[in-house]
């Protein structure tokens, strides 16, 4: 099967590469751009831990094409913090033990990330509702509501 | 569990002194930055040159003869580099051992990890492939021709203790009879605890409540599949990469299982991504190393959510009897229990862990537990945070509850009437020693949870859960550096990350230097010595008295050089305060050394310092909590949603206590899922069919509120910092509390699990009829 030629921005780098029409954008971070902050979890669009964002859509990479990569531009874990200054969030979740084993934080992240920047003050509820497609299975998602609710309020300079 | 407790496993008692570090909440915990940038490395985000890509050919059927294998058109595939199947493994003797909290039996540990005569469940391995890609190992798989002879299965376990059952093994009698029956059953073994004169106990109760109740397997969930990498090398060295609870206990099996030289065998632990007993068994890594053999590359293997489901072990499906009597007034007088487990394929479920916790919260005079260790065809269960104690807690904390009620007794009353303390002979041998069980009863009255208000349909529950601190090997060494900061190599894998940051805390207190000195990194099997397992919470409670105990031996060195440089005797020198002092005026006027200066001098004064410990803990130190929750029950739809959550725990002492409150929260919310939704459904030809995170539902951020948590401190009398395992309590109370408030809201009592909607609305249509029928009776 011939491979498709996929440009790509990625984190606000420029990635050319030949992908195998059966591959996802999560095989093409993990397996061809060796991008591995972004995590398989299930495969299927149920777990989250894959999340990204593609032009600023929050999206799970296993249940995108890579292919449908070409010319959008992908945000991922490894693009959250500029330099040695962590996000605000990322500073949160530490902050308030918000991850334990880790294995879901990235997509956690992505999907807080997206949610600050449609909804800046969200509610208990609203976050609850949006990371319901998040799956954690360590912390019961109390300390990353906290961490979230005070993220918010740090971004908002409230 | 699993062995006889060791009698010269290490004790240190605990000292009560002023702490400077242990108990605050460090800010900068040593995995985190690396967790939230995406740079930790678990095991499938480790890639090796010229790596080829593993996949396993599973069962599509619950039972059946292999009667051949052909994997002569998969091997000629081009990009196909080895396959394996059966005749790639030697076969194994009876021998046991212990893998975390179960035991295992190498003669089946193999046979699960591939099978050999027969399949015992959808998704056994009967093949594995290596190639050039993922594609390619999956067309290969296609081409392997398994040859099978379908037989019948029994999936439940009751069904499987009938004596027409469909028998798994022709060669398992059932053990902890006698005389040895002469037929071969699916009861693998018997087991029976007892206390005092159970007759005697019911002829004083004034109350008997006697309930029935069923479990089906649920699943760890761990967000990360199963993922290992090995390289087999000329030299027939053997380097595996994985997501394990114990990379010792993996080398063990790995060895053992490819009759290699455990000093040929090198694993290496990578970032866990979530574990909870799961990840106890060796599944993957032996069939890496084989194909790596083969094929003269690395292998890596990464497990499918699907096969997750489908062939990492769940925990027992159960069928649990609990009677119990009690007074009018509410002292038990007698408890009895009978456990059936379904321990999946092979024999060894967590059967004799539910026989310890089973009553172990009361104290109690008359017990009696017989349990059945049951085999189906299902995977074998692994180990579930707190292996087999949720279940017997549906059964008793709910009975104790009805008995409450018929009692006139608030729930809690009624448990600190007869609520387990120092002293309580247990119907398992120990006397408990200094506990914290009545003080989570305490705390739990006190709360202002049990002050707010109940609407319609909405009701409180209570329960209680208790667990074990595993002791077992544990090593460790600390380093420190010519700048005088301290490196701490622990054996025992962090499962959620909070073990490493709790660990730089304990050495930094005992060496009297910053937190931020101190840095806490994970030993791969060729660093230490054995560490068994981070499993029975015993991850920071053991971990820590090995970090203790390392500490100790380095500052004993350190002594011993300011004695030399003093030119004094090693017993004339003291630990101060992270200070090397003369232990009296009369030894010399030295100033004090501290370990930077004492670092920097060691050189000349005989070599680095370090200390290291290779200790057996004594288990202990048991760990009680308390749970009550409100939930609220929709009449039209059977949904329980649970509204409030509290959550008390004795820790011993809470070591990094944000994290500790972390830990409860997880595993209460893991108990609600359990509660509320999770359970394997299959087929009636023996196929799981809710393999995906789709249709086993695990709790999400909107089914769940905040989990309030308080944290009691009895100290562990055998812990120099009186620390308790906490990781497994937490998931035990919240099934039967939440039953108990489904009672409390609608006046159903559920013993069927789990209490999902079709099951809530059943009960609650029953109900509606029977009180219909009693209204009508009334009418006449």
């Amino acid at each position: 099967m011939a491979k498709k030629y996929v440009n790509t921005t990625i984190n606000g780098d420029q990635h050319e590469l030949l992908c195998d029409a059966t591959q996802t954008l999560l095989d093409i971070l993990r397996d061809e751009l060796d991008m591995t902050g972004t995590k398989e979890g299930c495969g299927t669009g149920d777990c989250g831990a894959c999340s990204v964002t593609m032009d600023g859509v929050l999206v799970c990479s296993c249940l995108v094409m890579g292919v449908e990569a070409n010319g959008k531009s992908i945000e991922t874990i490894e693009g959250m913090a500029d330099g040695d200054d962590l996000h605000p969030l990322q500073q949160k979740f530490i902050d308030h033990i918000a991850l334990q084993c880790g294995i879901c934080t990235p997509g956690l992240l992505i999907a807080s990330k997206a949610l600050l920047s449609e909804n800046p003050d969200p509610t208990e509820e609203e976050i609850r509702y949006w990371l319901a497609g998040n799956l954690c299975r360590c912390t019961g998602y109390h300390k990353v509501i906290e961490a979230v609710q005070d993220a918010a309020r740090e971004m908002r300079g409230a | 569990m699993g062995r006889a407790p060791s009698p010269f496993a290490t004790k240190i008692p605990y000292e009560e002194k002023d702490l400077k570090i242990i108990g605050s909440n460090p800010t900068a915990r040593g995995d985190a930055v690396d967790k939230v940038t995406g740079r930790a490395r678990y095991a499938s985000d480790i890639s090796l040159p010229g790596q080829l890509v593993g996949r396993v050919l599973r069962s599509p059927h619950a039972r059946a003869d292999i009667l051949s294998i052909d994997t002569s058109d998969a091997e000629a595939l081009p990009g196909v580099k080895a396959v394996v199947c059966r005749d790639d493994f030697p076969d194994m003797e009876v021998e046991h051992a212990a893998s975390g909290e179960l035991m295992v039996n190498f003669r089946d540990v193999t046979r699960n990890m591939m099978a050999r005569e027969n399949v015992l469940y959808d998704g056994h391995p009967v093949a594995a492939v290596a190639a050039t890609s993922d594609a390619v190992a999956k067309q290969a798989m296609k081409l392997i021709k398994v040859n099978y002879k379908v037989l019948p299965h029994v999936i439940d376990v009751r069904d499987a203790m009938k004596p027409d059952a469909p028998i798994l093994h022709e060669d398992q009698f059932t053990k902890g009879v006698d005389p040895k029956p002469d037929k071969p059953s699916n009861v693998a073994a018997r087991m029976e605890s007892k206390l005092g004169d159970i007759e005697k106990g019911f002829e004083d109760a004034e109350i008997i409540i006697e309930r029935e109740f069923n479990t089906k397997p649920v699943h760890q969930g761990y967000i990360e599949p199963q993922a290992s990498i090995a390289n087999y090398t000329e030299g027939g060295i053997a380097e595996v990469w994985t997501g394990t609870q114990g990379h010792f206990v993996f080398r063990a099996q790995i060895a053992k299982l490819l009759k290699m030289d455990l000093s040929k065998v090198k694993v290496i632990p990578t970032e866990l991504g979530g574990g909870f007993g799961g990840k106890n068994n060796v599944y993957l890594e032996p069939l890496a190393v084989v194909l790596s053999k083969k094929s003269n590359r690395p292998v890596k293997m990464v497990m499918d959510r699907d096969e997750v489901f489908r062939a990492t072990g769940p925990t027992s499906g159960t069928n649990v009897k609990v009677k119990m009597g009690c007074t009018k007034d509410g002292s038990i007088t007698a408890a009895q229990a009978e456990l059936n487990y379904q321990s999946g394929a092979y024999a060894g479920s967590s059967l004799p862990l539910a026989t310890i916790t089973v009553f172990t919260r009361y104290d109690l005079e008359n017990v009696s537990v017989v349990g059945h260790d049951v085999t189906t065809n299902r995977p074998k269960v692994a180990a579930y945070r707190a292996p087999g104690a949720p279940m017997v807690a549906f059964g008793v904390e709910t009975v104790v509850d009805e008995m409450a009620e018929a009692c006139g007794l608030d729930p809690i009353e009624f448990r600190l009437k007869n609520a387990a303390k120092e002293g309580t002979q247990t119907h398992f041998g120990p006397q408990l020693g200094p506990i914290g069980y009545i003080q989570t009863l305490e705390r739990a009255k006190a709360h202002p949870h049990m002050q707010e208000k109940l609407g319609p349909n909405q009701g409180r529950g209570v329960a209680s859960g208790f667990w074990f601190t595993l002791g077992a090997e544990t090593s460790a060494t600390v380093n420190i550096g010519e700048d005088g900061t301290a490196t701490l190599i622990f054996g025992t894998v962090d499962v959620t990350g909070g073990s490493r940051s709790a660990f730089a805390m304990i050495v930094a207190e005992e060496l009297g230097i910053p937190f931020e000195k101190v840095r806490t990194m994970s030993g791969d099997t060729s660093a230490l010595g054995f560490n068994f397992m981070t499993a029975g919470s015993r991850g920071t409670a053991a971990g820590s008295m090995a970090a203790v105990t390392a500490s100790r031996k380095a500052i004993a060195r350190m002594c011993e050089i300011a004695a030399r440089k003093w030119e004094v005797e090693p017993d004339q020198v003291v630990w101060e305060d992270g200070r090397a002092r003369p232990a009296g005026a009369n030894v010399g006027d030295f100033e004090p050394m501290t370990v930077a200066e004492l670092a920097k001098e060691a050189s000349w004064f005989g070599g680095t310092i370090a200390g290291h410990a290779e200790i057996n803990v004594a288990q202990g130190g048991p760990g009680f909590g308390t749970h009550v929750v409100d939930v609220d029950v929709d009449r039209r739809t059977g949904a329980v949603k649970i509204l409030r959550y509290t959550l008390i725990q004795d820790a011993g002492k809470a070591v990094y206590p944000e994290f500790i409150e972390g830990q409860f929260q997880g595993g209460a919310v893991q108990g609600i899922g359990t509660a509320l939704n999770e359970e394997y459904i299959y087929n009636d030809k023996g196929v799981l069919e809710n393999p995906g995170f789709l249709d086993y539902r695990v709790p999400v951020a909107s089914d769940v509120p905040f989990i309030n948590t308080e944290i009691v401190e009895v100290p562990n009398p055998d812990h120099p910092y009186g620390i308790r395992g906490v990781g497994e309590v937490p998931i035990i109370p919240p099934l039967p509390a939440i039953a108990n408030a489904i009672h409390d809201a609608v006046g159903i009592r559920l013993r069927d699990h789990p209490m999902s909607p079709p099951k809530v609305l059943k009960a609650l249509k029953e109900q509606m009829i029977v009180e219909a029928a009693a209204q009508g009776t009334a009418a006449e």
